[in-house]
């Protein structure tokens, strides 16, 4: 056997990724599941947190200061394993799926928070006394004339950091969610051919690529002319 | 004539900066009031007192009948009676001239997008943009972009309305178009508090400027007083000093 076939035989064997396929295309749902979940509640959570903080109230942003720094600083593994196997002592027993959930919701939320506030605070204060000049409430301002330009100006940092979260839903494998990449292991365990992880990362690539390319359009169709 | 603004004893203080030590100011129904003064004096602090941009540190600002100190005024709802132009003209740069003319008209004085569409291209029309509803800021010029400004303000029939130096981002040659907004609202009776530089506008469209200096009105009096004949020493030095230019 030639070294090309020996190849081919390791890593793109046929017989085993037909057979494993229904397994990886199982894993592929279960990490789109996964990963909607934690784009929307991540995305709202941390949106959320950042028009708490523009409200001003100083014990309130100390709080949501520390949080944020919190889960910006833990790796998103730690946390997965702290819930996973740390919560149980305390009566709350949620799955390795709840658990990897919230862990990435929670970064993301963290991470988006400082991003929404930063582009929050980038729009110039002219901005807000034009708008409450006219009559228009702070909530108002914030909603009508701050937040859509914020939002705009969020999209890029946004959307890459998002993608990067989004991707550690491969970190569920290890608290034995039967996404992509740990159906992919349990089948390289099964067959002693590592040709699944092949098939995982096509999958990992049929799911992210599009995102990435999303994320691309929205940035162009977002820009508009000064 | 009916005071519309009355500004008394306003002080101002930045930190340990004291920017208005107690300033009196009051603009009649149908008056033009030019306020001058050399960078730092306190004008566009007081004028940014008379909506409550700024809160005075002492004193008291009544527009309209309406006290703008007291805690218990809707503050929002006394700021539909008080337009403001900016010097840079703070347009919404994602929405359209005319979007940016009916947000207030439709969220703070609660008209139906239709009727506010045609509030707002009846403001546009009076400052000869109607053509340009549907134009984002980034596509008009200064001038254009301050008439959109001043349409945003009218648009909501204010009692008064105020000027922060509406010309002076303003290439020299679209400072025209500005001013003639300007003194076609004047004509039509609006009164007007302007701070600028503008002193050709100010000796023949106001009826009276205010010389402020370090945080105080130092000489008021009627264009031609004020520019001729000058009693303080003050204000003849500022005068001497830009006419010389």
């Amino acid at each position: 056997m030639s070294n090309w076939q020996r190849f081919v035989e390791t890593f793109f064997n046929a017989k085993v990724m037909a057979k494993y396929l229904p397994d990886i295309a199982y894993g592929m749902l279960v990490t789109v599941e996964l990963a909607a979940l934690v784009i929307v509640s991540g995305l709202v959570a941390g949106l959320a947190l950042a028009l708490l903080r523009s409200l001003g109230f100083r014990p309130l942003n100390l709080l949501i200061v520390f949080v944020v720094d919190l889960f910006r600083a833990l790796p998103p593994l730690v946390i997965i394993v702290f819930i996973y196997f740390g919560l149980p002592a305390v009566e709350l027993s949620p799955s390795g799926f709840v658990s990897t959930w919230l862990s990435l919701a929670l970064v993301l939320m963290a991470f988006s928070e400082e991003i929404f506030w930063a582009g929050i605070t980038s729009i110039a204060k002219g901005q807000w006394e034009a708008a409450r000049s006219t009559g228009l409430s702070y909530g108002q301002t914030l909603m009508s004339v701050v937040l859509p330009q914020a939002l705009r100006l969020t999209i890029p940092p946004l959307t890459n950091r998002t993608i990067a979260i989004t991707k550690g839903t491969a970190l569920g494998t290890v608290v034995a969610v039967s996404e992509i990449l740990g159906m992919a292991s349990s089948a390289v365990s099964n067959s002693y051919n590592p040709s699944p992880l092949t098939l995982g990362a096509g999958a990992y690539l049929i799911l992210f690529f599009p995102m990435v390319v999303f994320g691309r359009w929205l940035e162009t169709r977002m820009r508009w002319k000064r | 004539m009916r005071l519309i603004v009355e500004a008394r004893g306003i002080h101002k203080h930045f930190g340990a900066l004291h920017v208005l030590k107690g300033v009196d100011l009051v603009v009649h129904e149908r008056e033009l009031v030019f306020v001058i003064g050399p960078s730092g004096s306190g004008k566009s602090t007081l004028l940014r007192c008379l909506n409550r941009l700024e809160a005075p540190s002492a004193g008291s600002v009544i527009v309209d009948g309406v006290d703008l100190l007291d805690p218990r005024t809707d503050l929002n709802r006394a700021r539909q009676r008080i337009g403001m132009v900016f010097q840079s003209f703070n347009l919404y740069p994602h929405m359209t001239a005319l979007g940016n003319v009916t947000l207030a008209l439709r969220k703070v004085a609660g008209k139906s997008r239709a009727e506010a569409d045609e509030l707002g291209r009846a403001a546009l029309a009076r400052v000869g943009l109607a053509d340009r509803a549907g134009h984002t800021p980034g596509e008009l010029s200064g001038g254009q972009q301050q008439r959109v400004a001043i349409a945003r303000a009218i648009a909501l029939e204010p009692r008064v309305m105020l000027f922060d130096e509406p010309t002076s981002a303003l290439d020299p040659e679209l400072v025209g178009s500005v001013l003639g907004v300007m003194r076609d609202l004047r004509e039509s009776g609006m009164a007007m508090v302007v701070v600028s530089h503008e002193m050709g506008f100010a000796r023949n469209a106001a009826d009276r400027v205010v010389f402020m200096d370090q945080g105080s009105i130092v000489e008021e009096g009627p264009p031609a007083a004020i520019f001729e004949r000058p009693v303080q020493e003050r204000t003849r030095a500022f005068i001497g000093q830009i006419q010389r230019h």
